[in-house]
């Protein structure tokens, strides 16, 4: 009988441990605005911190030297606190924003050297967006904003109607082709905002505080939504909130912002569970921990005397599906991967996590 | 008020105190020194400035048969729309194409505006619209009338043709904008009659002239409109677009200007009234139509008639006004009758309307009695007998109580404002302005009064432009109390708003012309009569600024003030009134710049100064120079008076916002 | 609405049909009654300045209809004040102007220097330009018609816009006024206010005769509310050749003005019968007070007004024909 040895460094993944391929690369990401913007990256002026540079130059830098990178069919959320830079960011990709310096990669391409034609087609053929304000065309019916982004492609109208009739389908819009989009409420118009988005079947979906301006009611739904239509439709999406709850239950990883510069990057329960400093970790002290750390995060080394014929659960068991388990089990249940015992969660470990939120600050 | 004490003045103590000093300072001096350095001009008198202006005129004259620009260009816009408002004449007023008639008779002009009116704007305009029209047959101005609406529209139309794209082009450019903003204020506070004259230099007497002396003034309102439209759309909506990759015309046609729309109707109403009040003027180069009869009648101090023709000319504004803004509201909820069936029915009603248009047209063409207006029902003879009455006893039993109150208010407020800005030496009037606008309206605004009052003395009329100073200033303050009185009890009741809107659109509307007979008889030809005018043109626009002001407040905030127990007063002082302080602040501007536009007309009746300056230069050859600098004058007495009073408003409101 | 709505189109279409069967049952067709053309040729087109004031209305009604009537031109009125009728001159689009009072600066620039206009001989009508009273005023104080007792009376015309002086209410401003000069000149307690058109002129003396308050203004003869008010004229120092030269230094009345024709080079030229009609064209001021009271009291069209007078004077018509 062996002990089985807990694999510590299978905890804070490192964030390229996943295999498939970056679609968008993202290097050294800089947005200053201001006069004479150009002055300040790569200078001493760079190292000022956000108020500092303001005063000297005058300048505002939204984005400050922001490196990442999104891997295909992935949902990579950005969250930061209002004014940290993050629609900025966003903006700075398909280019709505002119960087300051850095590099955006798509597929390997710099994408900052497009311009004019190249640019356009880019975001019509290649990027979709969804606005927290929508950004609907009140004078049009329904159908006709979802296929505006296929108008102007030169998509033919009887091909670009059914395609938007498809889409509206898919975002359960179906019977309001014909309303305008005054007379929807907010969620449906996102909706539609989603579905003009979706229209164009783009390869990256960036999507700006989607919902931000919504009912929490509504939001919720919307969220369940995205999830299924990631499910669905599997398309890469970059996801702006400020709203953790948001974060953690969209997001594959998160980036989170702070005054412009990456704070910290990883999967929400590395962000949870290790917070990087004390911004993220003021950030993420309200969120319920077992609702989003899984048993990898409290399963303790098995000890001698633990009676190991307990239940087994995997590492990856997000803690508040395992309660029950773990409660009704009366003895240390097994936190196992492959086959291989990574350690014991029991009553006390569990209940420190359900109670102790006080534990923590 | 509350904004000048705001906490904002760091540097001051209170810009209250020191404006109140500025003028006891003022007129602290203003007693050592009055009656100096006045600059006063006599009336036949001229500077050197004066005379070149004048020889300048003689240059194009001189000009006109060998210059290029003449030969090549200036000559085929007039042949152009010569033949345009030829053409249209021929079409519905004057006898053509070898017939007695114009090709569509009364029936079918009065068809096709109905068929437009229920087609763009609804049941009711349309009703209107037929009655209006057919009112025009029966006050006997049928043939005036169409020739007023031949030239209105041409005017319009190709003022629409070049404000539109302009438009467009300064609402996509803030440089472009910021060029072509000083012009438009240019062109709208530049006296008509200062470049009438000239203007048949350029076009020669005839439709060309009056159609371009219209457009100029016609042309501003859709500019500044679709600019403005084109500005307003949401940043979110282009941004989106963008984010879909749209090309600049794209952006262009499927977004800006279809969300501009509204407001580019709301222009095109503005530059039709504003081509309809150009009616009369422009008679005075021989345009054709009602102006002419006003005119003429004016020779004869035939009030009835006058006001019959006045009449027709607010008809035909308040119909076009109705039509416009419901074809405006109409753009609004243009697709919404969507639904497939709902169209069908549309397009079968459109196809209706049309075709029972066209037969009238038919008809018209054919027939005589649907050709000429039938003369029996002469509705006209009543109107002008009922005028002539009402003129002849207001100036014979109203003149006793009159006298008084022009007195009253002569006495009390214009003569002493009028000693104290023309008796003071220019400098001391021109540093007192200075520092007014740096304490009210900031830095920039003080360098616009300097040179504004460097221009005036320039221009040798800085004495004549006090006097029309303070006659401007008396008569915005009259209209702003009318304004605020008016405007917030209209804004309160929509019963109010329904029985005084005709009546302030008729103040509008009506050529000053036609009042100024009863107006003179009542106060003589004095500044008072002069600032009767302008109220009763400027009136009607800042009561209704007011009242949508008013309107506009939020319901929210007058239900907790009612539920707080405010009494109707304390709603209207500490609620409407300071919430509705936007809307009052444009309706001063406004009211001032129409103020401005009718000192001319004050000119003709007793006020002197500027506006006599105007009409004179018009009237006799060796004046034309100074009737130039005095149309100058105007135009910056108009600007810097503008900029103030906006720099004040922004800064008050400003500060208001960051208590 | 939408149920009102749907029979907009069937009450058009009823309107539309009801206007087909009213055309079936007749009514005269365009252009049967049609008169004969009147052109009887050789005359042409003239085209007439309009000043605006009733008298110089009434001479060219009455030039215009002898010129239709029996000359057979077609005559072309446009409604234009002096300035832009002389310009008119100039670019070819106006051919006469047939009631001139003065304007030598323009005389000067359109018939000697530019050379495009020509004199085209009096009117015969005398215009009187100067001060005038209401007739009470006249009756009331009858010293006052002599200039040199104007400041014994200055009080009783002060206004709120005198500044404390006697107010003298000056012009229609199509004229030139020494009046600001005389004041100074003659030493006059009273100061120039302008009125600033005939219209205000007119109103200001109607209602001074009728509430009989005291006005002293600048006015003119011939001009047709002389037949309703007979004003009054103040005599001021006697005109005499020259005494005008100076502006500034003005101290004596107005000139008689012998009204004149003015035509341009290219009409006298062109050998019109309408030339000489207008050339030999003289008539008095009662003949165009005549006329004018037509227009103004009567309310009869310039046109009707001419006809009546030209039929009841025929032998003056027959002097001003073309020999030929
Ligand atoms: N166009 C701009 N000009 C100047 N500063 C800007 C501009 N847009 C954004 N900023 C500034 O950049 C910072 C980041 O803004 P933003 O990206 O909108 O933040 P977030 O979306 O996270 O709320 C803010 O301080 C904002 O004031
Ligand atoms: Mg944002």
């Amino acid at each position: 009988m062996t002990v089985p040895t807990v694999e510590r460094e299978e905890r804070p993944a490192p964030a390229t441990d996943d295999d498939r391929p970056a679609v968008l690369d993202v290097r050294g990401l800089w947005k200053v605005f201001g006069q004479r913007a150009e002055r300040v990256v790569g200078t001493p002026l760079a190292t000022l911190d956000r108020a500092e540079l303001k005063r000297a130059t005058g300048c505002v830098a939204a984005v400050r030297d922001v490196s990442f990178s999104v891997r295909r069919g992935e949902v990579f959320v950005v969250m930061g606190l209002s004014g940290s830079g993050k629609s900025t960011l966003v903006r700075c990709l398909n280019r709505l924003i002119e960087p300051t310096a850095g590099q955006v990669l798509l597929d390997g391409e710099d994408v900052l050297g497009y311009a004019g034609k190249r640019l356009r087609e880019l975001r019509r053929h290649r990027f979709g967006m969804v606005f927290q304000h929508f950004g609907l065309l009140p004078h049009r019916r329904v159908l006709d904003n979802v296929a505006f982004g296929l108008e102007i492609r030169g998509v033919k109208k009887a091909d670009r109607l059914a395609r938007a009739q498809e889409v509206l389908e898919l975002v359960g819009l179906a019977g309001f082709e014909g309303s305008y989009p005054d007379q929807l409420s907010g969620g449906m118009q996102q909706r539609v905002g989603l579905a003009r988005a979706l229209a164009v079947d783009p390869e990256v979906l960036f999507f700006d505080e989607p919902f931000s301006a919504l009912d929490p009611l509504i939001r919720r739904e919307m969220q369940n939504e995205v999830i299924r239509l990631h499910h669905e439709v599997g398309k890469t999406m970059i996801f702006i909130t400020h709203d953790l709850s948001e974060a953690l239950k969209l997001g594959d990883r998160i980036l989170i912002m702070r005054d412009g510069a990456l704070v910290q990057m990883g999967t929400p329960d590395e962000v949870v569970g290790a917070p990087a400093d004390d911004y993220v970790r003021d950030f993420v002290s309200d969120v319920p921990r077992s609702d989003v750390l899984t048993l990898r995060w409290i399963m303790r080394d098995a000890t001698p005397d633990d009676p190991l014929d307990g239940p087994e659960l995997g590492p990856d068991t997000v803690i508040r599906d395992a309660v029950r388990t773990v409660l009704s089990a009366r003895r240390p249940v097994k936190v196992v991967r492959d086959g291989r015992l990574l350690g014991v969660v029991t009553t006390a470990e569990v209940l420190e996590v359900i109670a102790g939120a006080g534990g923590q600050s | 008020m509350v904004a000048v004490s705001a906490p904002v003045t760091r540097r001051l103590p209170s810009r209250s105190y020191l404006t109140g000093a500025v003028l006891l300072a003022w007129i602290a001096l203003w007693v050592l020194l009055n009656g100096r350095d006045t600059l006063p001009l006599g009336g036949a008198q001229l500077t050197p400035l004066h005379t070149r202006f004048g020889e300048g005129a003689d240059v194009i004259d001189a000009n006109r048969d060998s210059n290029p620009v003449f030969l090549y260009f200036v000559n085929y816009i007039r042949l152009f729309i010569d033949a345009t408002v030829t053409f249209v004449q021929a079409l519905i007023s004057q006898p053509s194409f070898g017939r007695p008639v114009p090709l569509v008779g009364w029936l079918g002009v009065t068809g096709v505006a109905t068929a437009i009116a229920y087609l763009y704007g609804n049941r009711k305009v349309a009703v209107l619209t037929a009655a209006g029209f057919v009112s025009f047959g029966l006050l006997g101005l049928w043939e005036e009338s169409m020739d007023t609406l031949a030239l209105t529209l041409t005017a319009v139309a190709l003022s629409l043709a070049v404000g539109i794209p302009l438009g467009v082009w300064a609402g996509l450019s803030d440089r472009f904008n910021r060029v072509v903003t000083p012009v438009l204020d240019f062109m709208q506070t530049m006296p008509t009659f200062v470049y009438l004259a000239p203007l048949t230099l350029f076009f020669l007497i005839g439709p060309a002239s009056a159609t371009v002396a219209t457009m100029i003034y016609a042309i501003p309102p859709a500019i500044r409109l679709t600019a403005h439209g084109i500005r307003q759309t949401p940043p979110a909506t282009l941004e989106a677009a963008e984010a879909l990759g749209v090309t600049g015309g794209q952006s262009l046609r499927k977004v800006r200007l279809p969300l501009a729309k509204q407001t580019i109707v709301v222009g095109i109403n503005q530059t039709i009234m504003a081509a309809l009040s150009m009616a009369t003027i422009a008679a005075l180069i021989d345009a054709p139509g009602l102006g002419k009869t006003v005119l003429k009648a004016l020779q004869t101090l035939d009030v009835g008639t006058a006001f019959n023709a006045g009449l027709a000319i607010v008809i035909m504004a308040i119909v076009l006004d109705r039509v416009t803004s419901a074809a405006s509201r109409r753009v609004e909820i243009a697709h919404r009758t969507g639904r497939s069936g709902r169209r069908r029915l549309r397009r079968m009603e459109t196809a209706a309307t049309a075709v029972a248009a066209v037969v009238l047209v038919y008809l018209s063409y054919t027939y005589v009695w649907a050709a000429e207006f039938p003369a029996g029902a002469d509705l006209g003879s009543y109107v002008r007998r009922g005028a002539d009455a009402a003129s002849g006893w207001v100036q014979e039993t109203l003149v006793a109580y009159t006298n008084g109150l022009k007195n009253a208010i002569t006495y009390a407020l214009l003569n002493p404002f009028e000693a104290l800005l023309a008796g003071s030496p220019w400098w001391l009037v021109a540093v007192v302005a200075v520092a007014l606008a740096l304490l009210l309206a900031g830095v920039r605004a003080s360098i616009t009064a300097a040179v504004g009052c460097v221009l005036l003395v320039a221009l040798g009329l800085w004495h004549d432009s006090m006097v029309t100073l303070a006659t401007t200033l008396v008569a915005t303050l009259l209209v702003m109390v009318l304004g605020v009185v008016l405007g917030v009890w209209m804004g309160r009741s929509d019963r109010v708003d329904r029985v005084l809107r005709p009546v302030l659109d008729a103040g509008q509307t009506m050529p000053a012309f036609v009042y100024l007979v009863p107006i003179l008889g009542l106060f003589g030809a004095t500044r008072f009569t002069a600032i009767i005018a302008a109220v009763v043109f400027a009136a009607p626009v800042s009561v209704k600024l007011v009242a949508e002001g008013i309107r506009g407040v939020p319901h929210t905030a007058v239900e907790a003030a009612t539920a707080g127990g405010a009494s109707t007063w304390q709603l209207i002082s500490k609620v409407q009134l300071p919430m509705a302080r936007a809307g009052i602040t444009l309706a001063a501007s406004q009211g001032l710049i129409y103020v401005l536009s009718m000192v001319v007309v004050g000119g003709l009746v007793g006020a002197g100064a500027l506006g006599y300056d105007v009409v004179a230069g018009f009237s006799q050859y060796q004046l034309r120079g100074k009737g130039l600098a005095a149309g100058l004058a105007i135009v910056v007495l108009g600007i810097v008076l503008d900029r103030i009073m906006r720099a004040a408003a922004a800064r008050a409101g400003g500060s208001s916002a960051t208590r | 609405m939408a149920v009102t709505r749907k029979y907009g189109p069937r009450a058009l279409a009823l309107v539309a049909g009801a206007g087909l069967l009213l055309s079936g049952c007749g009514g005269a067709k365009v252009g049967e009654t049609q008169a004969a053309s009147d052109g009887k040729g050789g005359c042409g087109t003239v085209n007439l300045a309009i000043n605006p004031w009733v008298g110089y209305e009434a001479n060219a009604a009455v030039i215009a209809y002898v010129a239709e009537k029996n000359l057979g031109c077609t005559v072309v009125k446009k409604d234009l004040k002096e300035e832009v009728a002389w310009q008119g001159f100039g670019t070819g689009e106006v051919d006469a102007i047939v009631e001139n009072w003065g304007h030598d600066d323009l005389k000067k620039k359109y018939i000697d220097e530019q050379k495009t206009a020509v004199s085209a001989g009096v009117t015969g009508n005398k215009g009187v330009i100067g001060w005038f009273v209401p007739p009470w005023m006249a009756e009331k104080y009858p010293d006052i018609t002599d200039w040199k007792n104007l400041n014994k009376y200055a009080d009783l015309f002060k206004t709120s816009e005198s500044g404390g002086k006697g107010q003298l209410l000056d012009g229609d401003p199509s004229f030139v006024t020494n009046d600001e000069a005389l004041v100074k000149n003659l030493d006059l307690n009273f100061k120039v206010v302008y009125a600033g058109s005939e219209a205000a002129l007119i109103t200001a003396f109607r209602q001074a005769e009728r509430t009989k308050t005291p006005l002293l203004g600048y006015f003119y003869d011939p001009q047709w509310f002389m037949s309703e008010v007979k004003l009054v004229k103040v005599n001021l120092p006697e005109y005499t050749e020259g005494c005008d030269a100076d502006a500034e230094k003005i101290a004596c009345d107005y000139p008689l003005y012998d009204l004149d024709k003015i035509v341009s080079k290219k009409f006298a030229d062109s050998g019109s019968p309408a030339y000489q009609l207008i050339k030999n064209f003289t008539w008095t001021n009662d003949d165009q007070n005549l006329v004018a009271k037509y227009i103004s009291e009567d309310k009869m069209s310039p046109e009707d007004a001419a006809a009546k007078w030209v039929n009841d004077n025929p032998d003056k018509v027959k002097a001003w024909l073309p020999s030929s």
